[in-house]
């Protein structure tokens, strides 16, 4: 019973580690793109159309990841491009693809896919208990793969250090000779595809349907979980575990007629990430606080 | 010996938009010298120097380099000829490593570890050291400088500009500073040297170029001018001494402060310890002091943005008790405040100046009526300290940051001025800005005293507080000496009282 619970909240948590690294990687860059939800959706979509279409769920998600990247290049064109307020394009961008999503998905409604099949890790899984961590999807092993990769670029390379000093101060970036724009357009785009990822994850292995509005607020709290990780990616992985336990324990809770209230518990992880956030501030470390110019506007003239 | 100059500018020529911010300019830097830039804010100094460093391209006219014509299209390609620069306002990541920052600034693609060891290395050579694994935003200004110049020196320049270095170290680290910049001059590299303080310049730069309106003035040799002539030709008119009108100091008593205490609430606060003074109308007071003794609290404490009736035994304003008071009921009151840093705390850089005038005088009963801002009454407030002061204005209504330090700092002058406040705490009212924009801000502050006012001064400019202050007043380590007539005080006195010595062993 209890590998069960384990399962179900390992499967919950991918999609938000996917969309979690995308957008803590466009945030390092310095950009807040708040269209999580609305390009996890446009890639929910996308992958599920496609997986009809080809029969495929592999080019389910790599179509999933497109959508989601060609969604997040309307924020960039807008954010980036024209130098809009972030907030508000990031907003406007969860509503456009909410919607966007919605109409191209209305055909789709009531139709069934084959999700992503389990590959089961020979050894490892037989583990008792922790063994069920091995007997996920090829997606589920990819968004560890990328939290490395990330973890690893991030911290131990040039590019990754060229990506958060942008995020840290634009201007010096700048004059230092630093093409901003560019690395904050493909951070922007890199937050777009594993936000498209995390949307393909629904349909392929969630549920096998689409359904308007499925990704039900995991783009926020996705966001959420970037702060709550203090933009360290391996924390992301923390966090949404914990996070996707708190979802569970909350269904969980229900069918057993707990008589915690299910609203409550589906606030905790938000009351987590403003406790995290007020003791991240208090403890005043540098480096664990936000990127320095996050959320603001870069003008290249000068 | 006539050397073939290492870097020759011809006629270069920058215009934004209508503005032309170098005109025709000529420059040439040999191998070896030690050059200053001089001018006044706005003269168009960095403009050039960015374009050197290839930040900026010139619309017009062209490069030498080491005899060949070149064009440096951005700072990496400046850096592969040996052009370093050392910026006035660094340009530093501080939630990042020393060696973080320096590896983004160099081109090969070197370890860390191994980077890090030789800005260790080579930060002992020249004497300044730092550590290459501290994060920049732990160290003192004068360190993140080092590391601007560690990080120019591992490029081994053939050329250096330095913009402004000086305007944020004490006289110490200045000191320090010039050693590395002859020692590295008798290596063989050309330093170009921009700075507002002309002492400095006849110090250590033999010759001079003077940029004036975006144009080339004169290059002088500037052993053989007198300050006074190197200033008249930046600004180019003849400089009047401020005139310190004899003080006529009142007897009453306007602002009074005793038993002031605050405790340190950081690792970089400095707490205050029973701190105690008067102002009467007419009376300058000058706080001298080295950075980092108290200023910044002693300011926060008197502007109220720090505030704690029960740790002050006396602060009254006219005899009304204004301890517990909000900054804006204090300045309703008939307090003024002119904080030394002027982007952020005097002036917020994003607003446009009719907001920032808005921003001290919103309580005015013409400013705001019924809660609704007067827009014609503003913009004439404005205008009037844009007038009055002489800021020089890129367009209509700019916004703060877009006015060089000097005219920024003012127009903020200006706008506490304008209100007549019985009582003006200042802090650094000249800091950084050119010697025109300086005087006038002085006088304006005389000024107001002979009408009546009352200020408190805090400077670490001894030439500034002699010129102004009726009565000087020594910060150290947090505590406030007695105010001494400005008569009785020298140089060497207060050089004393800032070491912590007692005025008894002063004298």
């Amino acid at each position: 019973m209890y590998e069960e619970l384990l399962l179900t909240i390992l499967l919950t948590s991918v999609p938000l580690v996917l969309a979690a690294t995308g957008e803590l990687v466009a945030e390092k860059s310095g950009v807040l793109n708040l269209g999580v939800e609305g390009m996890m959706l446009m890639g929910a979509v996308a992958a599920f159309g496609a997986a009809l279409t080809f029969g495929n769920p592999y080019i389910g998600m790599i179509a999933g990841g497109l959508s989601g990247m060609v969604t997040a290049a309307v924020f960039g064109l807008f954010a980036l491009g024209l130098a809009t307020n972030q907030v508000a394009t990031g907003l406007a961008l969860t509503i456009f693809g909410t919607g966007l999503s919605g109409l191209i998905g209305a055909p789709l409604v009531g139709k069934a896919i084959d999700g992503l099949a389990v590959i089961e890790i020979p050894i490892l899984s037989s583990l008792p208990l922790i063994g069920v961590a091995f007997q996920l999807d090829f997606m589920a092993y990819l968004s560890i793969a990328i939290v490395a990769l990330v973890s690893y670029l991030l911290t131990k390379t040039r590019a990754g250090l060229i990506l958060r000093a942008t995020g840290i101060n634009h201007d010096s970036a700048h004059a230092l000779g630093y093409n901003v724009l560019a690395v904050r357009w493909m951070a922007v785009l890199f937050g777009g595809f594993m936000a498209g990822l995390a949307g393909a994850y629904l349909p392929l292995v969630l549920t096998p349907h689409w359904a308007e509005g499925m990704t039900a607020g995991r783009g926020w709290i996705a966001l959420a979980l970037v702060v709550f990780a203090s933009w360290m990616p391996w924390r992301v992985v923390i966090g949404a575990i914990l996070f996707g336990g708190i979802t569970i324990m909350q269904l969980a809770g229900q069918a057993r007629g707990w008589s915690i209230q299910p609203q409550f518990l589906s606030m905790l992880p938000y009351l987590a990430t403003i406790i995290v956030l007020v003791s991240i501030s208090r403890r005043g470390g540098v480096l664990h606080k936000a990127p320095a110019h996050l959320g603001r506007i870069f003008y290249p003239t000068r | 010996m006539e050397m073939a100059p290492l870097l020759q500018a011809t006629a270069i020529t920058k215009r934004f938009g209508d503005f032309t911010a170098n005109d025709q300019i000529d420059f040439a830097i040999n191998p070896g010298e030690i050059h200053a830039l001089l001018g006044e804010n706005g003269a168009g100094k960095s403009t050039f120097v960015k374009m050197i460093y290839g930040v900026l391209q010139p619309d017009e006219g062209q490069f030498d380099f080491q005899g060949q014509a070149i064009t440096i299209s951005n700072p990496q390609a400046a850096r592969q000829m040996g052009i370093g620069m050392v910026f006035q306002h660094f340009s530093q990541f501080e939630a990042l490593t020393v060696a973080e920052n320096i590896q983004l600034a160099m081109d090969g693609d070197e370890a860390l570890d191994q980077l890090s060891e030789r800005i260790e290395t080579l930060s002992a050579a020249y004497g300044i050291p730092i550590g290459a694994d501290r994060i920049v935003a732990d160290l003192s200004v004068g360190e993140q400088q080092r590391v601007e110049i560690l990080r120019c020196l591992l490029q081994s320049p053939k050329l250096l500009i330095m913009d402004e270095p000086t305007s944020v170290l004490t006289p110490q680290e200045t000191e320090q500073l010039f050693t590395v910049i002859r020692q590295l001059a008798d290596e063989g590299c050309a330093i170009l040297f921009i700075s507002h303080k002309l002492d400095e310049i006849k110090a250590l730069c033999p010759r001079a170029t003077i940029l004036r309106g975006g144009k080339k003035i004169d290059v002088i040799e500037s052993a053989q001018q007198t300050t006074r002539q190197i200033a008249e030709l930046m600004v180019g008119t003849a400089i009047s001494d401020v005139t310190a009108s004899s003080h006529q100091i009142s007897d009453t008593v306007m602002f009074e402060v005793t038993g002031l205490n605050k405790p340190s609430e950081g690792p970089f606060d400095v707490a205050l310890s029973d701190i105690s003074f008067s102002l009467r109308p007419g009376q300058i007071l000058g706080v001298a002091g080295i950075a980092g003794n108290g200023q910044d609290e002693l300011l926060s404490a008197l502007i109220g943005e720090w505030r704690q009736p029960a740790s002050c035994a006396t602060m009254a304003l006219g005899g009304q008790d204004v301890r517990h008071l909000a900054p804006e009921k204090r300045r309703q009151a008939g307090m003024g405040f002119i904080p030394e840093d002027r982007n952020g705390h005097a002036a917020v850089p994003g607003m446009n100046l009719t907001e920032n005038t808005l921003l001290t005088s919103h309580s005015h009963a013409t400013v705001t009526q019924r809660g609704f801002i007067n827009r014609a009454t503003l913009q004439q407030r404005a205008a009037t300290i844009i007038s009055e002061f002489d800021v020089r204005i890129p367009h209509n209504n700019p916004n703060a940051n877009q006015l060089s330090g000097g005219n920024l700092q003012k127009f903020v002058v200006g706008r506490e001025i304008l209100k007549q406040p019985d009582v003006l705490i200042v802090s650094q009212p000249s800091w950084g800005v050119d010697i025109g924009a300086a005087m006038l801000i002085r006088q304006a502050l005389l000024d107001l005293a002979s009408s009546g006012s009352a200020i408190l001064l805090i400077s670490q400019d001894l030439e500034e507080l002699f010129s102004l202050s009726s009565h000087i007043a020594v910060l150290y380590a947090g505590t406030l000496s007695a105010s001494y007539d400005v008569a009785d005080m020298t140089p060497e006195k207060i050089g004393l009282l800032m070491g912590g010595a007692a005025m008894g062993e002063a004298s």
